[in-house]
């Protein structure tokens, strides 16, 4: 997902018995789906897994913008264009309501900013793949988004107060991106040979690492159950992927577009489609910086940043003249 | 020139204008030096985008030949455009993106507000929608003048560099020419030298706010009206215009 791999600190789940007072009636309350909210008490690995999380997911929206701010200039008609740059805002407010959500958590941007500057942080390994063809831009909006929507669905449920909420204004916004892409990739697949062509194209492309969104299998992970007793993630990653090949393939099938995947095949007796493997070699590779775009999308990211300070100095600098004038005159 | 020629001119400019301005906003988006810049950036860029439009649709049903704004946007050349040589001119820095936006939005803002009294009552009905966006825009980009102007000694540079490079672009905004006139003569447009005085004067007062010197006035860059651009235009249009013209008479 977003948040591909989360790590929790822990390297056992504990027993009730186990646990302190605090800790007994901390999970108490999540048992009871009683929201946490900021400023009640916490397990310190609660607090430092949820910043990775939701700072991983901040992250994942703001690269997420480059990929598809590729396209922003050459959009094909003035409505496309209008679309994919209110798309592209979307991401940037995702991004700015999910830090909002992280700083609650006794975290700056700044420093989650860093993090990310310094490649310290990580972010979904899709946003390593370039944006080739128009058709990529459609591509992202129903597989990407899709993918996306499946987890953070639920999420909309977890434990954390204000992540959830996020989770709510967010889950609205990619539901409405996840139709845009299909509508446009519907387009293609009905237009002209060259056009379907490029969907076809997109498809391929984008297909396998759309799947690798969900992140490899933690059925047996630590990690996961322990996130999963938090109530901060919902599904297992297997799941999940599951439940988005038995959506997307339809879709692609009513589309006329075929899912590269030669061991894809409706399974009668599980009610589900089988699939091929993921090339998770592939995926830890990307994940780990040797993806066909990690050091553009970064340096591009340091560029802005870098680029930006100066403007960011200058506005404090402003407002603090400014706050003292309008003191001095109330003096 | 007959009416309908000037009027179908006139609305190419303020078609144009939009939609090349609007272009080059959109360029930040990702690479703004804030998240709530990109955020504000994109929102200008887009009301920019929905006026090229309006405007161009408008432009396509007086001329009567079949194009809309879509046709109108991607089908032309250069040289067929009309937007003023100030909103092509290159994003640079932060400070020159603003200062770019200031000069443009106090100028808009005036002939918008003059538009809402057109006599064509299609043009007064854009104006007036146009005119309230237009009028968050300029108060946005007056404060990030302000901001740069009397912030640190580096944006105060950087600001006062970004109003001496583009003021030569800015004689060209009160500049009246035949189609103009044409537009005086039939209620439909006001004489755009009447707007000189008023955005002068918010320059300066905002100058002085920002402790910025405004450059005096001096010779003018012109021809953007009439199809005479500079450089930049085509690779702005490159980018634009290059699905469609990779691939003709698709849909998407
Ligand atoms: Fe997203
Ligand atoms: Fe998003
Ligand atoms: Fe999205």
């Amino acid at each position: 997902m977003y948040a591909q791999m989360v790590k929790t600190g822990v390297d056992h789940i504990q027993s009730k018995e186990e646990m302190s007072p605090e800790e007994r009636a901390f999970q108490d309350r999540v048992d009871q789906d009683i929201k946490i909210e900021p400023k009640e008490w916490m397990p310190e690995a609660y607090r430092k897994t949820l910043i990775r999380q939701i700072s991983q997911h901040a992250h994942s929206e703001i690269i997420g913008m480059q990929p598809e701010g590729n396209w922003i200039t050459r959009a094909p008609t003035l409505e496309r264009k209008a679309i994919l740059l209110a798309k592209v805002q979307d991401e940037a407010g995702h991004g700015l309501y999910l830090y909002c959500a992280a700083e609650t958590l006794g975290v700056t941007r700044d420093e989650l900013m860093e993090q990310l500057n310094s490649g310290k942080a990580k972010y979904s390994s899709i946003f390593n793949y370039p944006t080739l063809t128009w058709a990529d831009i459609a591509a992202i909006g129903w597989l990407v988004d899709g993918a996306a929507i499946m987890n953070q669905v639920p999420l909309q449920r977890c434990s954390y107060g204000p992540y959830s909420r996020a989770m709510v204004r967010i889950c609205k916004e990619e539901s409405f991106h996840q139709r845009q892409g299909y509508d446009a990739m519907t387009k293609l697949a009905r237009g002209t040979p060259e056009q379907k062509q490029m969907a076809q194209d997109a498809l391929n492309r984008w297909w396998w690492p759309s799947l690798m969104m969900f992140g490899p299998s933690d059925a047996e992970s630590v990690h996961s159950a322990q996130s999963m007793r938090w109530k901060i993630k919902i599904n297992t990653n297997d799941e999940l992927r599951q439940k988005f090949v038995d959506q997307t393939v339809p879709q692609a099938e009513y589309l006329g577009l075929t899912v590269p995947d030669p061991d894809l095949k409706w399974n009668a007796g599980r009610g589900q489609y089988d699939f091929g493997e993921v090339n998770w070699e592939e995926f830890y590779q990307v994940i780990s910086g040797n993806g066909p775009c990690n050091r553009q999308r970064l340096r591009t990211r340091v560029k802005a940043y870098e680029e930006g300070r100066w403007v960011r100095d200058a506005a404090d600098a402003y407002a603090a003249k400014k706050g003292a004038r309008a003191k001095a005159q109330a003096a | 020139m007959s009416d309908q020629a000037a009027l179908f001119e006139y609305l190419l400019r303020l078609g144009d204008n939009a939609l090349i301005l609007g272009h080059r906003l959109s360029e930040w988006c990702g690479h703004s030096p804030a998240l709530e810049e990109d955020l504000a950036l994109s929102n200008v860029a887009l009301d920019l985008i929905g006026q090229t439009q309006l405007w161009l649709n408008l432009a396509g049903d007086v001329e009567g030949r079949g194009r809309d704004a879509d046709k109108l946007a991607y089908l032309r050349d250069a040289r067929d455009f009309r937007n003023v040589l100030l909103v092509e001119q290159p994003n640079g820095d932060f400070a020159a993106t603003m200062a770019r936006q200031f000069y443009f939005d106090a100028w808009h803002y005036l002939l918008l507000r003059e538009l809402t009294g057109s006599k064509d009552s299609r043009i007064a009905e854009i104006a007036a929608k146009g005119l309230k966006e237009v009028t968050y825009h300029l108060e946005r980009s007056r404060e990030w003048v302000l901001r740069l102007g009397d912030g640190t000694e580096e944006s105060h540079e950087r600001m006062q560099t970004a109003l001496d490079d583009l003021w030569m672009y800015t004689g060209e905004l009160f500049e009246t020419d035949e189609v103009d006139q044409a537009m005086i003569r039939s209620g439909m447009g006001p004489d755009l030298s009447t707007l000189h005085e008023p955005w002068l004067g918010l320059m300066h007062a905002t100058a002085e706010e920002a402790t910025l010197t405004l450059p005096q006035p001096g010779w003018a860059q012109r021809g953007g009206k009439r199809g005479m651009h500079s450089e930049h235009l085509g690779y702005i249009l490159a980018d634009l215009q290059f699905l469609q013209r990779a691939y003709p008479n698709a849909t998407w």
